[in-house]
């Protein structure tokens, strides 16, 4: 049939060809530019994803993957009833708060400074962001050493006050200890994408805030906050699903109790918990259910976050 | 130049676009494509590579140097991993998948028993190689690395013999004996005694300094000389009912008691930095703890330790050399493995790096026998260390004993030391955490 075409018309065969080629090339190369993320998402993002699922439904031992027992759901049965997991889930959330709340903060105040003109701008911005650029290994070892409950620099300026806290093994310290490397590490981060949002804000609204007689600070709370609110939400999901998965930190604060975050589990957070669960204790599926309660709950924070977001845009149309 | 920027751009762009789809590609199918070529010729150029943990000495002491010098046609790669744990995390996952595995990989004592237990068809049975004689090594230690089918699995490399390392200023200072020997008789023959020797140090001890470091510590020492441990013969877990594992909890507990440990967490920071400021009299010394003691005690410890016997000689520690199936080169790693835990190669890593040999022969060489540590007042540590050795007991092992005896010492007798919780609570406690982490 096709050779038959061609006989006969060769000309406008070959250009309806042509043209069809050229048309599939033009709906067709997007995705083969963009092919290459979403093959790499599906081999490394959403099939792990989705075995990790079904791993959460059986038994499976560490040891022997290929050998799996069904389970249903009583890996997530077991974690409602087990106290261990929901002091991590505690602790996570602790320690998420006095890390991310804190941090924001400072932020948005390191922000606002910056943003004025001043000497050395350009070297307090680039010097902002040098513990983000710090191994959370090296920046932990370092804050173990300060926070060292007898020989550390933290407790010889507190005895001078007379307070002795146990960073390591008393509740409180060690999640404000681990809450400061943190703060520490993601500070300048935040507060640069808060002054890169704060740049975009016209110029004209300030000065004309200030021929009202506005004040610095009401210039802060009324005109900066308002602009750079989809920013400040943005930066509020990233800390959050941060500091749901903290790991590192309390693993290596932790040293050789990081794993089960000291002694009575004062600081095991929720990843620490599925780490226990799935090398040392060999448990795979109840590692993937932990995995999988982890992710449902950061689409719960989500969830809250966005009708929260939406509930004052809608306030805010409507006032 | 201008115009011609654009279209150039695209073509790289395209040309990366095409480049990174090529890449993912190739990296989905490898492996198939660098199978190896067997092992069937003597000449052939091979690649052997070795995996272990921490110190093992082979690269210090010019092991693979000598080897390779031996055999012109094998090249020797090697890999460490300081955290043993995570070596033993990224190992078990490498054997599950059967790729990444070193063609020689070293298993530490505590993860043994789960290797011949549940992993035991993944290695070879080096029983049956060439030049290989299980008897060579002390008993117990290739009986720990044989699995239930009499495979053996492993080859012993070093162990951890324990004796009493004691800071003799701190001693003198308390007003107990500093002469070694002396010493050794202050608790021959019952651990408890240890613990009543503590009391009488903490008397008059010197401001701010305990007897010992930690109680966990001492669960370990006394548990290890015990003939009942966390498992019975059949590998079942008996920790609940074991009179080894009741009779170390308790002595652990009188010393929390007692208040005669400084209540550390060993190598973590705050223990080094005691062990720094001479905070802690005694601390129980496998062979392998004394070069972490010189270590973090640096110049100004150096004279002022020595080393006494330990009441009941017991082990703790020490580890395996391993030939995964999945290797591609069996017959050279199994060699090379043979060849590097031999006694005369045991011995030139001890007189290196101080890992006490685990063959009977690399026991009695004579750079063993007369070794002598000059950090610890030159206490003959070679001979303390090869005595007790071969007084030691075996218990037997179980594939969950590692993971029961971190539970056990971090979550109960950590937990007691830090936070002063009851004993009894402790225990309860203890045994739901065991429950829960070992069962299905």
């Amino acid at each position: 049939m096709a050779t038959h075409v061609r006989a006969e018309a060769p000309p406008a065969a070959r250009s309806s060809w042509r043209s069809r080629l050229y048309r599939f090339d033009l709906k067709a190369s997007p995705y083969a530019f963009i092919a290459p993320f979403f093959l790499c998402f599906a081999a490394f993002g959403l099939f792990p994803l989705v075995w990790t699922g079904w791993l959460s439904l059986h038994y499976v031992d560490l040891l022997k993957p290929d050998v799996m027992e069904w389970k249903g759901f009583g890996n997530y049965t077991r974690l409602w009833s087990n106290d261990q997991f929901w002091t991590a889930l505690r602790n996570t959330f602790t320690i998420g708060v006095i890390s991310t709340v804190p941090q924001l903060l400072t932020a948005l105040g390191l922000a606002h400074l910056l943003n004025y003109r001043m000497r050395a701008r350009g070297f307090f911005r680039v010097a902002i962001l040098a513990p983000y650029a710090t191994s959370i290994a090296a920046a932990t070892l370092v804050f173990v050493q300060l926070f060292n409950p007898d020989y550390g620099f933290i407790n010889w300026m507190l005895d001078l006050v007379g307070f002795h806290p146990n960073w390591y093994s008393d509740t409180w310290p060690s999640q404000i200890a681990i809450s400061t490397i943190v703060t520490w590490r993601w500070t300048g981060y935040n507060a640069l994408i808060y002054l890169a949002a704060m740049q975009a804000v016209p110029k004209d609204l300030y000065e004309a805030a200030s021929l009202d007689g506005a004040n610095r600070w009401q210039q802060f709370t009324r005109i900066t906050i308002p602009s750079i609110r989809p920013t400040i939400m943005f930066t509020i999901i990233v800390s959050t699903i941060g500091a749901t998965q903290l790991f590192g930190e309390p693993m290596l604060f932790g040293g050789g109790v990081g794993v089960s975050g000291g002694s009575a589990h004062q600081f095991q957070t929720l990843s620490l918990y599925m780490y226990e669960l799935g090398w040392p204790s060999r448990q795979l599926g109840r590692a993937s259910a932990v995995a999988w309660t982890m992710l449902l709950i950061l689409l719960l924070i989500g969830l809250v976050q966005f009708l929260i977001t939406r509930y004052r845009k809608r306030n805010e149309l409507g006032g | 130049m201008r115009t011609t920027s654009r279209p150039r751009r695209a073509a790289v762009l395209a040309t990366v676009a095409v480049a990174a789809s090529a890449l993912l590609l190739s990296a989905c199918s490898s492996g198939s494509d660098s199978a190896g070529s067997g092992s069937g010729d003597a000449s052939a150029k091979v690649t052997l590579t070795v995996g272990d943990f921490g110190t093992f000495g082979y690269k210090e002491a010019g092991l693979y140097d000598e080897y390779m010098a031996a055999h012109p046609n094998i090249t020797i790669k090697y890999q460490t991993t300081q955290d043993g744990q995570k070596y033993w995390d990224a190992l078990t996952t490498h054997l599950g998948s059967g790729s990444g595995l070193s063609d020689i990989q070293a298993v530490e004592v505590g993860y043994i028993a789960q290797a011949t237990n549940t992993l035991g068809d993944k290695f070879v049975d080096l029983g049956k190689a060439e030049g290989v004689n299980a008897s060579n090594w002390l008993p117990w230690k290739s009986q720990q690395a044989t699995t239930p089918s009499g495979a053996l699995i492993g080859l012993g490399t070093d162990i951890g013999p324990m004796a009493i390392c004691y800071r003799t200023d701190l001693f003198q200072q308390a007003g107990l004996p500093t002469d070694r020997e002396q010493v050794g008789k202050l608790w021959a023959g019952d651990w408890s005694k240890f613990v009543s020797a503590g009391q009488q140090y903490q008397q008059n001890a010197p401001a701010g300094t305990f007897f010992t470091d930690s109680a966990s510590g001492l669960f370990n020492a006394v548990l290890s000389a015990q003939p009942e441990q966390y498992s019975d013969s059949s590998g079942k877990l008996v920790y609940k009912t074991s009179a080894g594992v009741k009779t170390a909890w308790d002595l652990a507990v009188s010393a929390s008691k007692a208040k005669i440990s400084a209540g550390l967490r060993q190598f973590q920071d705050p223990w080094n930095a005691a062990v720094a400021n001479a905070k802690f009299a005694a601390v129980v010394c496998p062979s392998w703890m004394t070069s972490s003691l010189s270590k973090y005690g640096g110049e100004a410890g150096k004279g002022k330790w020595d080393v006494a016997a330990a009441p009941v000689a017991s082990n703790w520690g020490g580890a395996f050399l391993t030939v995964p199936k999945a290797g591609k080169h069996i017959k050279e790693a199994t060699e090379l493995a043979s060849w590097l835990t031999a006694p005369e190669q045991q011995a030139k890593v001890f007189t290196k790096v101080g890992n006490l040999p685990s063959t009977v022969g690399g026991l009695q060489q004579p750079a063993v026998q007369g070794a002598k540590l000059e950090y610890f007042s030159n206490a003959p540590t070679g001979q303390i260390f090869a005595a007790s050795a071969t007084s030691i007991k075996p218990a037997p092992i179980g594939e969950q004993d590692g993971n029961v005896k971190t539970i056990i010492t971090d979550n109960g007798i950590l937990d007691i030391e830090e936070h002063g919780t009851d004993p009894v609570k402790a225990w309860e406690n203890v045994t739901k955490l065991i429950a829960d982490k070992t069962g299905h």
